[in-house]
């Protein structure tokens, strides 16, 4: 159980994120941990893993369940390697996000909340992601795509299958130069 | 044209970058604020200017600075809402994305201001990519003497950092926001004690939307009074509007308070009409949980008088006939818009993202969803619908923190304006055409 | 020290105290049920939301009512405030929601559920609900399991009042368990397989409003209106020792710790006193516990000399002497 460790770039940064908070306050630094650990263990959240940042922030592991298990972008089961977020909510579903929706679970013959059998993608519909003037959206990892057609949809799936990479939130986004 | 504070320079190349929003006068303010001015004199500033909260409860923010609590010894800290997460609002990511360093600016003005020596801004998860932004800028606000130690010469030492959050719309309460930073999950505390005295870490703190802060800049710059001039009456300033749904250009508009709502929806400048030639229906005003308000009454007042894009304005005729102006969150929609399917997602998503703290929000919400999804799926019965009044009329009031009354507010006003679309749906299930379900009690543990 | 009025009721309170608290102080009917909030336990409070009142005086000072009901738990009194809950319809009627709020997805089991009879969301029910229920959907349901050797977590029962987590925090060393997921599908548990084990984890038995957490060692024992409560104590190293003991007959069939009049713990007992101590002979017995004459558990502890009725029947028709039953037989 306890071959988990963070890479050394990662253990740095993460160092460096305990350090943003007053002495005593360093639990305030799990969310952005529990980011970079989704990142570097396969996208999701084992037990030993929040194990780990248990230890690594000299908390109760049951802090970190109870944490984990809170925030919806937090994965407590293995998922896909893209996954797939579709916005559902208010100006997105007014134009369109069905159809997005029943379009990729068509293509993918997979349903909300499932992953693909070859592992490569996990499809969700998740709450308004803040890009209602460019509605239908999706997010993977990193990335916002907007405006979306089925045809684009398409496209999208195409590059993300022959990227084959697992995407994650703390990537370096593909669409916006930093 | 308006006047713009915020977007002003919107259309200058490279203008997120520190070289360019300097040369166009970026970072004045913290000049001004700390050469010119004092950390009392700044606050007198933003009172005067008549600033209410962006986010959305309109709460006067001079006011608010100065409930601020100041105990010798004792940190104090100014936390930025970038939680933004209200359904039909994204103005803040707009903003933060294009003007990384407007938001950066505010912040350390506003933390001179209020004696904050360390400051954070929370963002949501989901824009992990905007707080790649922010921190690059922050990078250079550090690298060219704006943070740090020592600030100007003037010995005031500042620390900002970006915390992102993980996918809560909770969060963006301010309590559960101070929660979530704390690295606890996202439940609003009970109030009082409130921010001011008792916040992030058990220290006075403030606790300000995107838009608040960097509406600081113009505000510092220019004069309190000055911007006061701006808009109409107690609504003072510019305002950031996210445009979406049937529109014809949707997008982030800045606004002189006071532009009437027919303008906004109509005129090219902003929305230009209505998508593909097709009748308002109904438009809900300050993002998904202020009331909704049909066609006839969003674009005028029960008295006849223009609806003006302003807190008063909006507001005129309570939640009888009125609404709110809310984060701005503009959603309109179009004649073929089926009201009870947009209350039904509304109220999923309210659903959703209910901490489960206590009662009346955790259990009723999911009761209320289940009996729309049921009168949606034509089985529903005329009583659901007195049902459903009373449900969101047990919830508003009674709740730890505004999620009940926002999740109540849409229930209540869908019903008020929109009573025989709901009876239309129990009493003839069979004109019901294409009702897609993409209905899942979502366990939040699953993928 | 501040003054303030509830239903019409003044009373003197120390600073700092609660609304809820003043009530206590003053007793009697207009005393707001509890069902989180519990004395012993900081932070506790302000999430059930069925001890709402109105604030219909904020001071002296500031006579502006609150906008909204307020958790009189969690609200401290200020001079010259006044109060209204059982006086104010709105409180009534918004408590009547509230319990049924709570009561939505609850299983309603009292029938095969150890706690009735000393369930406060029974009482509560009684006392400040409806009698029917409006909802129509399938209720929500979770498997039990086994917290620790000793207690049975019933997660369906639960009505997330937070207090076996805050027993956890507070009065244990170690918590093993929380809150986990959120909204309607939040519940108590270990997340992984994990025994809460704690020399004081018992104590999250006794705090528990519901059946949720039950004590392992007396499940479908007994009726709880079946079983003599005693007083006893013993001479204990890790807690007071003074408990409540409840007899069957000459037996302990279960041991808790002793409770004030509003159900709340008075001392903490260690779970060796609660587990292990159930023979007689490890207690002195101080008397029999103190139970509110209107609990079901008095049931069998007061009767009448002599019945106050007749029974109807014996009045209409007596059984020919050879078709009697024989008491002896």
């Amino acid at each position: 159980m306890n071959n988990i460790r963070f890479s050394d770039e990662s253990l740095a940064l993460v160092q460096k994120m305990i350090q943003r908070y007053p002495e005593g306050r360093q639990k305030s630094a799990l969310i952005p941990m529990l980011h970079v650990a989704q990142a570097e263990f396969d996208g999701w959240l084992a037990p030993e893993v929040m194990d780990y940042i248990a230890s690594l922030l000299n908390i109760q592991p049951v802090e970190v369940y109870e944490v984990a298990s809170f925030y919806s972008m937090f994965n407590l089961k293995p998922v896909g390697k893209c996954v797939i977020e579709v916005c559902r909510t208010s100006s997105c579903w007014l134009l369109g996000a069905e159809d997005v929706i029943r379009h990729l679970e068509n293509k993918l013959s997979v349903k909300v909340g499932g992953t693909t059998t070859d592992g490569m993608f996990t499809l969700k519909s998740v709450e308004c992601l803040g890009s209602c003037g460019t509605a239908p959206m999706m997010q993977v990892g990193a990335d916002y795509y907007e405006n979306l057609t089925l045809p684009k949809v398409d496209q999208l799936v195409e590059k993300f299958r022959h990227d084959g990479k697992r995407k994650c939130y703390t990537d370096q986004p593909e669409n916006v130069t930093i | 044209m308006g006047k713009k504070l915020l977007l002003q320079h919107d259309h200058v190349p490279g203008i997120h970058s520190y070289e360019v929003y300097r040369k166009h006068g970026g970072y004045a303010s913290v000049e001004k604020a700390m050469k010119q001015l004092s950390a009392e004199a700044v606050v007198e500033e933003i009172k005067k200017s008549g600033l209410r909260g962006r986010g959305g409860a309109g709460f006067p923010t001079g006011m608010k600075w100065s409930f601020l609590a100041k105990p010798p010894g004792v940190p104090r800290y100014l936390v930025c809402n970038a939680d933004e997460s209200e359904p039909g609002t994204f103005k803040d990511r707009y903003l933060m994305e294009r003007h990384p360093h407007l938001l950066i600016e505010g912040m350390i003005t506003s933390s001179f201001a209020l004696g904050a020596n360390t400051s954070y801004i929370y963002i949501r998860g989901e824009y992990f990519y905007v707080s790649r932004i922010l921190e690059k800028a922050i990078e250079e606000a550090y690298a060219n003497g704006w943070l740090g130690k020592n600030i100007l010469g003037t010995g005031y030492d500042l620390d900002l950092y970006v915390q992102v959050g993980a996918g809560a719309y909770i969060c963006g309460e301010e309590t559960a926001l101070l929660e979530s930073l704390e690295g606890k999950r996202g439940n609003p505390r009970i109030k009082p004690p409130f921010p001011a005295i008792a916040g992030l870490y058990g220290c006075p703190t403030v606790v300000n939307n995107v838009e608040t802060i960097a509406a600081v800049v113009p505000i510092v710059t220019m004069g309190g009074d000055e911007y006061a001039k701006i808009g109409i009456g107690k609504s003072t300033g510019t305002k950031l509007i996210s445009a979406s749904g049937h529109i014809n250009k949707p997008g982030v508009y800045e606004i002189e308070l006071g532009v009437p709502v027919e303008e906004f929806i109509y005129s090219e400048e902003y929305c230009g009409g209505i998508k593909n030639g097709k009748q308002l229906k109904a438009v809900v005003a300050g993002g998904s949980s202020v009331p909704i308000l049909p066609a006839h009454l969003i674009l005028k007042t029960v008295n006849g008088e223009p609806r003006l894009m302003s807190y008063e304005s909006l507001s005129d005729g309570g939640f009888a006939t009125g609404t709110m102006l809310g984060s701005g969150g503009f959603i309109v929609m179009d004649e073929d818009t089926s009201i009870v399917k947009n209350l039904w997602n509304f109220t999923r998503f309210y659903h959703h993202e209910s901490c489960g703290q206590c009662s009346p929000c955790r259990e009723g919400t999911g009761w209320m969803e289940k009996i729309l999804h049921r009168i949606l799926h034509g089985h529903g019965k005329i009583s659901d619908i007195d049902l459903l009044w009373d449900i969101q009329g047990k919830i508003e009031g009674k709740t730890i923190c505004p999620l009940g009354d926002a999740a109540a507010w849409p229930v209540a006003a869908a019903i008020r304006h929109f009573r025989s679309e709901f009876e239309e749906y129990v009493k003839n299930p069979g004109s019901i055409q294409d009702v897609k379900h993409y209905y899942r009690l979502n366990n939040l543990t699953e993928a | 020290m501040p003054k303030v009025t509830i239903d019409g009721q003044m009373i003197e309170v120390p600073d700092g105290t609660t609304i809820l608290q003043a009530a206590r102080m003053i007793g009697g009917p207009i005393v707001p049920p509890a069902m989180c909030y519990y004395s012993s336990l900081k932070t506790s409070g302000g999430y059930c939301r069925t001890c709402i009142v109105k604030v219909s005086k904020g001071s002296e000072k500031d006579p502006r009512p609150m906008p909204k009901p307020v958790a009189s738990c969690r609200t401290t009194v200020m001079d010259g405030m006044e109060v209204q809950n059982i006086t104010s319809p709105e409180v009534v009627e918004a408590r009547k929601g509230v319990v049924e709020f709570l009561l939505l997805n609850h299983p309603l089991d009292c029938p095969i559920c150890d706690q009735a009879g000393e369930c406060h969301l029974q009482d509560l029910a009684y006392e400040h609900g409806l009698s029917k229920t409006r909802y129509e959907f399938e209720r929500r349901t979770f498997e039990k399991i086994d917290i620790g050797e000793k207690i049975k977590l019933h997660m369906t029962r639960c009505i997330l009042c937070y207090r076996c987590v805050k027993v956890a925090d507070q009065v244990t060393n170690k918590r093993v368990h929380g809150v986990m997921n959120r909204g309607d599908v939040a519940e108590i548990s270990t997340y992984i397989q994990h025994a809460v084990d704690n020399d004081f984890s018992g104590n999250m038995i006794d705090v528990c409003p519901v059946g949720a957490l039950t004590d392992r060692t007396f499940r479908f024992q007994s009726r709880i209106w079946n079983v003599n409560p005693m007083d006893a104590h013993r001479d204990c190293k890790t807690c007071s020792g003074k408990v409540t003991l409840w007899m069957k007959g000459n037996d302990v069939a279960r041991v808790s710790a002793r409770k004030d009049k509003y159900g709340e713990v008075i001392d903490w007992i260690c779970n060796d006193c609660r587990f292990e101590k159930k023979d007689a002979h490890d207690w002195q017995m101080d008397g029999p516990t103190n139970i509110e004459r209107h609990s079901v558990i008095s049931q069998n502890h007061y009767s009448l000399k002599e019945p106050a009725h007749k029974p109807l029947l014996n009045t209409l028709y007596t059984a020919p002497a050879d078709r009697q039953l024989n008491s002896n037989n």
